[in-house]
């Protein structure tokens, strides 16, 4: 065998190895990627369909109208409602579970057992399935003989009707998704609490500093990027919101609780009208998007932070 | 540094119960409905003590319910198949997919790479009904509607961005120098990647693989949309059979048990990787 032969015969299989590890990355990114086009497939095409008029009960009608679906929203209430619902029900519930989860939070901080036990139990509201969720409370505020109709009945409220009433239905609402979604807040807050410097407490409690003041001044600030970043995942969720509603009452009663998500459901289904649910559910995500950039940020930054403290 | 003092103290002690009240009442009230009689349930006031009756459930097991108009058919075990089916498919495929890629993103910095874990992170935030609906039109020109591979694929996306961006994470927290110390050894990235970094990054496989899971197991959208009766999982199917079954109270009540008991086990039991899983990695330390 010449030195030429023997050179070519080592060199082979390197120059192959060194070819298959450039592209090793892609090959093994390749499932991921094609989950990516999945996605980003039907996404361009719902941006297609908002500007068509596309009906499926109507197909011969089918054509481009530019951004008529959307100049159509400026002046129909029907968008307008739940737009304000929506929003409403985002602010309500990040607003109540922020300050609930903060609260538990805060009473869970030392790490005794029994705390630990306590936020054990916590995680099982928010591993039932929201929807599943949503018929347990169907169940309790039944009015024949649920156990919070009977419980407000003795109360002195004995005509209260809960989620089938306009004037309580959002309310009802928001306490699922409170008793569902609060844990989750409280999770993020506590581990964000159990994790924050001793220092600065422990000086705090040297000087004889009241509790308030390190609340405000120490807790508070200290914790902001944990509060943020769990808020910001809430509201997004939140503003998304779909299996509670809908499982509820449909967007009921009448369109009181007619949420974006719920209102492009009905309006593909029950009107068949794929052009105008794009364009509902185009509008939300740009809602989403521009929550989702600032979140996607300021959650990098906390990541950053985790790993660098680890 | 805590208030010590007693007010303090009972302030605190009553507000643990206050919330120990509001969010384990449901539960516990659900389950004692679960082993009550529709006349138990419809009794007023409602009464803590009752004899139990397994009734409810061995209705749902055996399919048929006896009501006053005659038997009803139930598919709920049907149901609950699909549940278990769907997401330990979605799960394991997802596993064998995101692994290896959450494991390339972590080790070579690539441009696709991380547009990859962009793009499926601000889509972990679009609304899904955005992605679904179009979705739905293809499903059926492909004649992928209402398949278990179809609803196994779309579950991929909530499984896939889970595993990638937490698995990502303990790939990153693992130092390189161990696996290369390996290959010098002459051992492959195969080996290496196997037998070296996939049982260091363990806890976050299985705290990814079971969040995923359970995320899978709840959801309600993507089947409400592409699966029909004899695909559906739990969460659909138990507002089907509300719809159906009317008031038969008893009965809803086991199927909210059924339907809840695997995931609210499974986060028992490994509560530890939940809360480490939940805040997708943002809070680890």
């Amino acid at each position: 065998m010449s030195m030429a032969q023997l050179v070519e015969t080592e060199a082979a299989p390197r120059r192959a190895k060194r070819w298959s590890g450039r592209l090793l990355p892609y090959l093994l990114s390749l499932p991921a990627l094609l989950v990516c086009i999945a996605i980003l497939v039907p996404f361009v095409t719902a941006a297609v369909y908002s500007l068509q008029r596309y009906r499926l009960n109507l197909p011969y009608l089918r054509g481009f109208i530019g951004v008529d679906n959307y100049i159509d929203f400026l002046s129909d209430p029907a968008f307008w409602n739940t737009l304000r619902i929506s929003l409403v029900y985002t602010a309500v519930t990040v607003i109540a579970e922020l300050l609930l989860g903060l609260g538990i939070a805060l009473l869970l901080r030392r790490p005794t057992r029994f705390h630990n036990a306590v936020s054990i139990m916590l995680l099982l509201p928010l591993m039932t399935a929201p929807a599943i969720a949503a018929l347990m409370w169907k169940l309790m505020t039944n009015p024949s003989f649920g156990i919070l109709s009977y419980l407000v009945g003795l109360l002195g409220a004995p005509d209260f009707k809960w989620a089938s009433d306009p004037s309580t239905a959002l309310f009802t609402v928001v306490l699922v998704d409170v008793w569902v979604y609060t844990p989750f807040i409280m999770i993020l807050l506590l581990a964000g609490l159990r994790s924050l410097p001793r220092q600065p407490f422990e000086a705090a409690a040297l000087d004889g500093v009241p509790a308030s003041f390190v609340f405000f001044r120490i807790t508070l600030p200290m914790l902001a990027p944990y509060i943020i970043t769990a808020s910001l995942f809430r509201l997004l969720d939140s503003i998304q919101q779909f299996d509670i509603v809908y499982a509820m009452t449909q967007g009921g009663p009448g369109d009181r609780l007619m949420v974006f998500q719920v209102q492009a459901y009905l309006e593909f289904f029950q009107y068949t009208n794929v052009g105008r649910s794009a364009a509902l559910l185009m509008i939300l995500w740009l809602i989403t998007n521009i929550l989702s950039n600032i979140f996607i940020k300021n959650w990098l930054r906390l990541r950053e932070r985790a790993h660098g403290h680890a | 540094m805590d208030h010590s003092s007693p007010a303090g103290r009972i302030f605190r002690g009553i507000a643990l119960a206050l919330v120990l009240v509001f969010f384990m009442f449901p539960i516990v009230w659900i389950l004692l409905m679960s082993f009550q009689t529709n006349e138990q349930i419809l009794r007023i006031p409602p009464r803590i003590l009752f004899e139990p009756t397994l009734a409810n459930y061995e209705a749902l097991i055996s399919g048929q319910l006896k009501t006053a108009a005659g038997n009803l058919q139930i598919s709920f075990m049907r149901n609950l198949m699909n549940s278990f089916l769907l997401s330990s498919a979605s799960v394991i495929l997802a596993l064998l997919l995101g692994v290896p890629a959450a494991y390339a993103f972590a080790r070579f910095k690539f441009r696709l790479g991380e547009t990859i874990a962009f793009t499926l992170l601000s889509f972990r935030f679009a609304p899904p009904l955005l992605v679904l609906l179009p979705l739905s039109l293809y499903y059926q020109q492909l004649g992928l509607n209402d398949t278990y591979f179809g609803i196994v694929w779309v579950y991929q996306l909530i499984a896939l961005p889970l595993i990638l961006w937490i698995v990502r994470g303990y790939f990153e927290d693992i130092s390189p120098d161990i696996e290369h110390a390996y290959r010098l050894a002459g051992h492959s990235w195969r080996e290496a990647f196997t037998r070296i970094a996939v049982p260091l990054a363990g806890p976050g496989i299985a705290a990814a693989g079971l969040l995923s899971f359970i995320f899978c197991w709840n959801n309600f959208v993507f089947a409400l949309i592409l699966a029909s009766a004899d695909k559906q999982p739990v969460t659909v199917g138990a507002l089907a059979f509300v719809t159906a079954s009317g008031i038969q109270y008893g009965q809803i009540a086991a199927a909210i048990v059924l339907s809840v008991t695997p995931t609210l086990l499974l986060a028992l039991y490994a509560q530890r990787y939940l809360v480490e899983g939940l805040s997708l990695g943002a809070v680890k330390g």
